[in-house]
């Protein structure tokens, strides 16, 4: 180790203090691992759901409509209750993993460069929104460009309005709050455009932060140019065709000082990446199996680093499903050696190592089919499920009077008619255990959406 | 009464204020922006061109070499990111090949080093990325890349600290020939705040060169904003080419490229059209289309969806085609460092020395001019905590706590750095300002998550409110909606 650096040691790190952290770490807690650390870059516990002010969290976890601050505020009180340790202001900036061992480089202003030595580590980690140049806006580039999760901390936290007179360019579900948002402050929303012929946000927002505040949304619009040198002045709007090209002649300018975007969210997994675990182009999340570990034995993830979701409450049944695993894990994998327990160890090292291979080989793969964008998990390994397991995917597109269908080794095993499947929302299905031992030759689980 | 006022903090002015900083002279630059490198410097291509594109005898063709010559110890003198990767002009069909010989003889004459042709199957050994229709190549193993803005603000703030006086926020209205009657001629400089007596000027004003030397000279020059757009990539694909990709050149200038960046990004562009506005530096649609599609060719697959950022910056294009240097004939006093389009970046060490010795020249017809005993040479840049050996940085935090807290978590900037930035000489007083200088916001979030943090240290540092904070001075304030 470098000189000059502290190092620390713990069974399990958890990287994120948001809401997929902190019931990760209490999970893993209940189920027994006495040695946890959460990593938190913001100098508070909470996440994103701290700039949240509106309601709408908890329904599915608590039966009751919280603000965001307050849903997190649940966790946090049980985390300290629980004893469990946090670094605050601390960044981590670098993961490794040599001969079995994890290792953790992280900075703050306390203690410098810290590597922290762990057996087990759950990513949640969060994402980020994908900001203008992403989506290669033309014109200048003026101040008064925001993205809505900017906008909605400088509003809701610092006090401050970006501006006055906003056009709202995507309709994820913070574009549809800030929208509201905005409005409540006394700033005139003109229009939300969204580029794609639906929205990407829940329908509960649509009709409860524009329909009730009379905001239009204009469905396969764009902004095509940003106007204004120093401030922004105005956009110009145009129509876009089925191949998301705007269509010349209509165009329509709109003054504005300010261009808020709400254009999508990027699971923030360059840390996992460099890692190494095998990734999904599609989420842009690591894969991960039944227990949400990644490729790398150890490595687990949940929440907005797996997959971006739409409600904080499946991110806390996620983060509590992976820290469980993760303390299973630690259980298998030596949690807590003694010096004498170390050539017993290595011994069951490799007895678990065979027969993570076997489990790898009996693994079930989970896979999209027609209209589904992807699954999570991608692989189910039936000795490691429990109960029941879910299977979370999107759909690629709004779909009428379908028919989400499950098929196992291409052989349809149910159907359920849906009135309504939407991008914006995310879907779930569930397999129960005693399928694994009712279909023994059960090798591939494929979801998809049927017309007829 | 001043000795010489310089006309444009760009890399051309800065550079020239630092090498004229070595002698004992009353200096002062005049930068209508409200940092220095807010025009042309700052969107480029950030390449340190070998030198074989331009005519030779031309000023192009000999401060290229000069300054190419000169960039890697001014580096290591003023601590600035610059790399020799080397760099291949591409081409695609055998018939072609004429003119990249004919390169290749033009960059020898202008004194290049170590050009050469690489085949295909070299080139593809050195490149595995490119594009499977390349024919063959030139390769000149001296080309490079520079960071543009630290280059600037070294240049800059060297000069400051050597004596130079920069007013920053004060564009220079007029420029007439007077007739001091205790001194020589001179000129009297009228900018928005005051007025000013000098011995000489030197006009390094960008695209608005022309305008000041129209000023005192009969002998008009025209220069024509011509528009480049580029695409930033994310770092995760800042290692698909090590070498600067250059596409055969054309009369509109060197065409579009592809290239890692000294900070490990990957850009491509730029184009290349002539427009009115000298202040219109905003992409198009059409023009980031056609930088993708024409990168595009130069390498095997383009990696898609990972711009991070668009950009577009304005050449100083003169009639000429070539850079005006020197004394106007019917201006004694008056100096023109006009048409600086590319190189003009790697030319600019050259043209600063070049020019720093035409004006000394001048004014020792009339006074004695004496080189500083104190002189200083060096500059060193704000600690980069990223980039650091974990025990220095460990080190630097134990000192300074603020190194220790990360502000911008994509190039992992921390608040000591950005309060450097904004300590220094001629320290940041924006978000650009400290993003230039510390890359915060410059990352693939593009200031989503450090916007409000950076904004909170501005105010605080310069006891400003938070209202008052700009994006780029002037009317760019970030907040304009008041209290929630």
């Amino acid at each position: 180790m470098a000189e000059g650096r502290k190092s620390m040691e713990t069974a399990l790190a958890i990287i994120g203090g948001g809401p997929a952290g902190l019931a990760a770490a209490l999970a893993a807690r209940e189920a027994g691992v006495e040695d946890i650390l959460i990593l938190e870059r913001d100098s508070v516990l909470g996440g994103i759901l701290n700039q949240c002010i509106h309601n709408g969290f908890g329904l599915h976890t608590f039966k009751e409509e919280l603000t965001g601050p307050e849903y997190a505020y649940r966790f946090i009180k049980r985390v300290e209750e629980a004893g469990i340790p946090c670094l605050t202001d601390t960044m981590v900036v670098d993961l490794e993993e040599e001969e079995g061992e994890k290792y953790i480089t992280a900075m703050n202003r306390k203690d410098g460069i810290l590597t922290i030595r762990t057996k087990a580590i759950i990513l949640a980690m969060g994402c980020r929104e994908r900001p203008r140049g992403a989506l290669n806006i033309p014109g200048f580039r003026p101040a008064g460009v925001y993205s809505a999760g900017t906008a909605q901390r400088l509003v809701n936290i610092e006090g401050k309005m970006p501006g006055r007179d906003v056009v709202i360019l995507g309709s994820g579900d913070i574009g549809l709050i800030m929208a509201r948002r905005m409005t409540l402050e006394g700033a005139k929303v003109h229009t939300v455009a969204e580029i794609m012929p639906y929205s990407g946000g829940l329908k509960r927002n649509i009709v409860q932060c524009l329909d009730d505040f009379g905001i239009p949304l204009k469905l396969s619009t764009t902004v095509v140019k940003i106007h204004g040198k120093e401030r922004v002045e105005g956009v110009t709007l145009a129509k876009v065709d089925e191949r998301m090209k705007p269509i010349p002649g209509t165009e329509e300018y709109i003054p504005c000082d300010t261009l808020l975007l709400s254009v999508g969210l990027l699971p923030e997994n360059e840390l996992t990446e460099e890692l190494g675990a095998k990734m999904s182009p599609v989420t842009r999340g690591p894969l991960v199996n039944e227990s949400m570990e990644t490729s790398l034995s150890g490595v687990f993830a949940c929440g907005n680093v797996l997959h971006v979701h739409d409600l904080v409450d499946f991110v806390s049944q996620e983060a509590a499903l992976a820290g469980k695993a993760a303390a299973e894990w630690l259980k298998e994998n030596g949690n807590n050696v003694t010096e004498a327990d170390l050539v017993l160890e290595q011994a069951e090292k490799q007895e678990t190592a065979a027969g993570r291979m076997q489990a790898e080989k009996t693994a079930i793969t989970v896979e999209p089919g027609a209209h589904v964008r992807y699954t999570v998990p991608s692989k189910i390994r039936p000795d490691k499920a429990g109960e029941e397991t879910l299977i979370r995917f999107r759909v690629d597109n709004v779909l009428k009077d379908h028919y989400l269908c499950v098929s196992y080794n291409g052989e349809l095993i149910s159907r359920k008619k849906k009135r309504i499947l939407a991008p914006g929302e995310m879907e779930q299905v569930v397999i129960r255990h005693s399928d694994f031992e009712k279909y023994p030759e059960l090798s591939r689980i494929t979801v998809h959406i049927e017309a007829e | 009464m001043y000795d010489v006022l310089i006309i444009g903090g760009g890399v051309t002015g800065s550079a020239i204020a630092r090498e004229l900083s070595r002698y004992d002279l009353k200096t002062a630059l005049f930068e209508k922006g409200e940092d220095v490198c807010s025009g042309t410097s700052k969107a480029n291509s950030g390449i340190a061109h070998a030198g074989f594109d331009a005519a030779p005898g031309s000023w192009k063709a000999k401060m290229n070499i000069r300054g190419s010559r000169m960039l890697e110890e001014l580096s290591r003198k003023l601590d600035f990111p610059y790399k020799r990767n080397g760099s291949l002009v591409l081409c695609f069909d055998e018939k072609d090949r004429p003119h990249l010989e004919k390169l290749l003889e033009q960059g020898k004459k202008n004194g290049v080093e170590g050009l050469e042709i690489l085949e295909k199957k070299e080139l593809l050994a050195l490149e595995p990325a490119l594009s499977e229709a390349v024919v063959c190549a030139l390769h000149a193993p001296t080309g490079g890349i520079v960071c543009p803005f630290k280059l600037n603000i070294a240049l800059a703030e060297n000069a400051v600290v050597n004596g130079v006086e920069f007013h920053l926020k004060e564009g220079v209205l007029t420029v007439e020939k007077a007739d001091f009657p205790e001194h020589a001629e001179g000129y009297r400089v009228v900018t928005e705040k005051g007025s000013y007596e000098t011995r000489t000027v030197v006009n390094a004003a960008g695209l608005y060169g022309d305008a000041f030397h129209n000023q005192v000279s009969g002998e008009k020059l025209h220069i024509t904003p011509r528009k480049g757009e580029y695409c930033l990539m994310d770092k995760k694909v800042g290692r698909l080419v090590s070498h600067t990709i250059f596409q055969m050149p054309t009369a509109m200038g060197k065409g579009v490229l592809v290239t890692p960046t000294v900070h490990g990004n990957l850009m491509v562009g730029p184009t290349a059209m002539d427009i009115s506005d000298k202040e219109g530096v905003d992409t198009t649609a059409e023009g980031l289309d056609e930088v993708l599609k024409k990168a595009a060719l130069s390498v095997k697959s383009l990696p898609k969806g990972v711009t991070i950022t668009s950009f577009a910056g304005l050449r100083a294009h003169e009639d000429g085609d070539d850079f005006i240097l020197g004394e106007v004939k019917d201006a004694p006093g008056f100096f023109d460092a006009v048409g600086i389009e590319s190189p003009g970046l790697t030319s600019a060490p050259a043209i600063g020395e070049w020019m720093a010795e035409r004006v000394v020249e001048k004014l020792r017809v009339t006074k004695k001019v004496e080189e500083k005993r104190d002189f200083q040479e060096t500059r060193k840049d704000i600690p980069c905590i990223a980039s650091m050996d974990p025990a220095e940085a460990a080190e630097l935090i134990a000192e300074n706590p603020a190194y220790g807290t990360v502000i911008c978590r994509c190039e992992k900037v921390t608040e000591g750095e950005i309060i450097d930035a904004i300590r220094r000489p001629l320290g940041a007083r924006s978000l650009d300002g400290i993003k230039r200088r510390t890359r915060a916001g410059m990352g693939r979030c593009q200031a989503g998550f450090c916007s409000t943090k950076v904004m909170e240290i501005l105010a605080r540092e310069l006891g400003i409110p938070l209202e008052e904070v700009t994006k780029a001075g002037g009317d760019s304030r970030m907040l304009t909606g008041g209290e929630r």
